[in-house]
């Protein structure tokens, strides 16, 4: 499949670059535009990023397989990325994985058949306080779970309906 | 303000204001004084350097876990030759146990874009990079609004309120990798590279960003700098404790009742902390151990945290460190082992693999790790763990390969029992 960037796509890259004294900086921020317009950055979408930019695709393929955010493969449709790190792992994050994986029929690193959740354990997403925790597809963070709120997040992806965005206030603020 | 009276203190950093977060809220609450005093107010500021001098008296210690004096660090930058120059602002918050600057691209954005004006301003600086984690995209947008909504209103820009003063911000943000919270890292990943630090000397501040000069600093550093304006750097350097002043964001997570970020003076007390900030702890357990500012500053027993408070001095004394005050709380039912593999699993999967000692090191501390936790460790383990460290410490380019060691060197020395029944438990186990 050959993959293109739509005329949108192209403003935002002539944007990104106008950031930048050079190209290569654009990088990192047209992979993200890469990958939200196709849903991860396989080698066909790497060399693509480096054509738009005239970069060495060496250059782009040292850069997307260096950070964990992008998609080197194709994912489910719904990216679960549970957090394990020292306070979540304080707080359960290892249960909440387990209880995802049981729930899904799949490990951490895999994908469900039906193509709609692929689980990953991650690293330390800086919610230490609202532990454990979870993000979806590098988007919505989703605190304080317990059992229950993983069973109703995942039914709600399943009908299609994405979290909303958890304010978690400062606990002596008063406002 | 004194530590101990923390419970009368007023947050100032993220006050207590609904919708502090809209460019003409922060302005109606005196937002953008600062910046204004500092470039029209030349009876109180004589040009840049007098606004160094007041950051440097104030001791704005480096928020970001180094605790370096900011007005110190800006004065390394060399005189201006017309050249770009840059100011880059870490906000890749990613040492387990902290998320406190979180709250500022979220509830006081301003103050830190303020802050940072103050900063390019003070040292000559033509274009503002702040760097945010990728996985904060919710906050990145935040501040990608906010910056747009003081470009809008001319703090940001050409001749800015008339001063003659020109800078550019720009909002980026990085993709999972905790080493880009390393400076020059991040540096690297700003100017789109993979995030492998940076052999120093030269330092950032001679050659940076596109090799022009350069100062990096932290998020709530920076947004320390408007209130030392305002307010004056004695007004600053007496809030809290007296080598490591100022408000601090306490990022309190673990097994306590109320965990979450609180502002208050440095230097209070962890007991405090512990017991009445965060509401105690959880299911009335006791106290095991802390971690005082993130996962690699070393871990302190409950019994070795009598009349120990949150600042240097006091943590350096007890055999810590301050950190980023991202305080984690471990209750009497912690599994020491289970904790330090979790540890150092980390700074294995997040060491850059540029250097041998870390590279190898971290692979080797988790993989041993693993074995003890498994019960297939041997007492002489230990040893060779503790051997390993000091195999890395000090041997590479950046402070990583140390933020490994330590959690191991100390939580091995601190519960060597623990570590040791372990072991001997094992089927392996000598001695």
């Amino acid at each position: 499949m050959a993959y293109e960037f739509t005329k949108e796509d192209l403003e935002q890259i002539e944007k990104i670059k106008a950031k930048f004294p050079e190209v290569k900086p654009a990088t990192l921020p047209v992979l993200w535009v890469a990958q939200n317009r196709f849903g991860h950055v396989e080698p066909e979408v790497q060399r693509l990023v480096a054509e738009t930019l005239g970069l060495p695709e060496a250059h782009v393929h040292g850069v997307a397989t260096f950070y964990t955010q992008y998609y080197k493969e194709k994912m489910g449709k719904y990216v679960l990325d549970v957090c394990t790190c020292l306070s979540c792992q304080l707080c359960g994050g290892y249960d909440i994985l387990h209880h995802i994986e049981d729930k899904l029929g799949i490990k951490a690193g895999e994908t469900t058949e039906d193509g709609m959740f692929s689980v990953q354990q991650v690293e330390c997403l800086g919610a230490c306080g609202y532990a454990p925790m979870l993000q979806v597809t590098n988007g919505k963070y989703v605190n304080h779970l317990t059992k229950e709120k993983v069973d109703n997040l995942i039914k709600a992806l399943k009908e299609g309906k994405e979290p909303d965005y958890e304010q978690m206030e400062m606990p002596l603020r008063k406002v | 303000m004194s530590s101990a009276d923390w419970k009368n203190y007023k947050p100032v950093l993220i006050p207590e204001i609904k919708d502090l977060h809209k460019i003409d809220v922060y302005e109606k609450n005196g937002g953008y004084e600062a910046l204004k005093q500092v470039l029209t107010d030349k009876k109180k500021f004589d040009g840049p350097k007098s606004v160094i001098d007041e950051v440097k008296a104030a001791n704005i210690r480096g928020r970001g876990g180094a605790g370096f004096n900011a007005g110190l660090k800006w004065s390394f930058m060399p005189p201006a030759d017309g050249g770009p120059r840059y100011l880059a602002c870490n906000g890749d918050e990613s040492e387990p146990g902290t998320f406190k600057d979180r709250k500022i691209f979220e509830y006081n954005p301003h103050i830190f874009i303020e802050g940072a004006l103050i900063a390019a301003y003070a040292m000559q600086i033509t274009s503002i990079y702040v760097y945010i984690r990728g996985e904060y995209i919710d906050y990145v947008k935040m501040m990608e609004k906010a910056v747009q909504d003081a470009y809008d209103k001319g703090y940001i820009g050409k001749d800015i309120l008339g001063s003659g003063f020109n800078v550019e911000f720009h909002v980026t943000y990085g993709a999972g990798a905790y080493i880009c919270g390393e400076e020059t890292s991040m540096l690297e990943s700003i100017e789109g590279k993979r995030g492998y630090p940076r052999v120093k000397p030269p330092f950032p501040a001679q050659k940076g960003l596109w090799g022009r000069p350069t100062t990096i600093n932290n998020i709530e550093t920076l947004s320390c700098v408007p209130l030392v304006i305002k307010n004056g750097a004695s007004w600053f350097s007496e809030i809290g404790a007296k080598n490591h002043p100022g408000p601090i964001l306490y990022g309190i997570s673990g097994h306590v009742n109320r965990p979450g970020v609180y502002e208050l003076p440095s230097g209070v007390p962890v007991h405090d902390l512990i017991n009445e900030v965060a509401g105690g702890m959880r299911n009335g357990k006791k106290l095991k151990a802390i971690i005082p500012g993130g996962s690699s500053t070393p871990v302190l027993r409950a019994d070795q945290l009598e009349g120990v408070s949150m600042d240097s001095d006091s943590l350096r004394e007890a055999g810590s460190m301050l950190g980023t005050a991202g305080l984690v709380v471990m209750d009497e039912d912690t599994d020491m082992v289970d904790v330090l593999w979790r540890i150092a699993h980390f700074y294995h999967h997040e060491s850059c693999g540029q250097c041998t000692p870390c590279r190898d090191g971290t692979g080797w501390l988790e993989k041993i790790l693993l074995k003890i936790k498994n019960g297939d460790g041997e007492v002489k383990d230990l040893d060779l763990l503790l051997d390993i460290t000091t195999q890395m410490e000090g041997r590479t380019i950046c402070a990583l390969a140390d933020a490994a060691a330590w959690p191991v060197r100390h939580t091995i020395t601190r519960f060597r029992d623990e570590f040791e029944a372990r072991c001997k438990k094992s089927v392996h186990a000598m001695a």
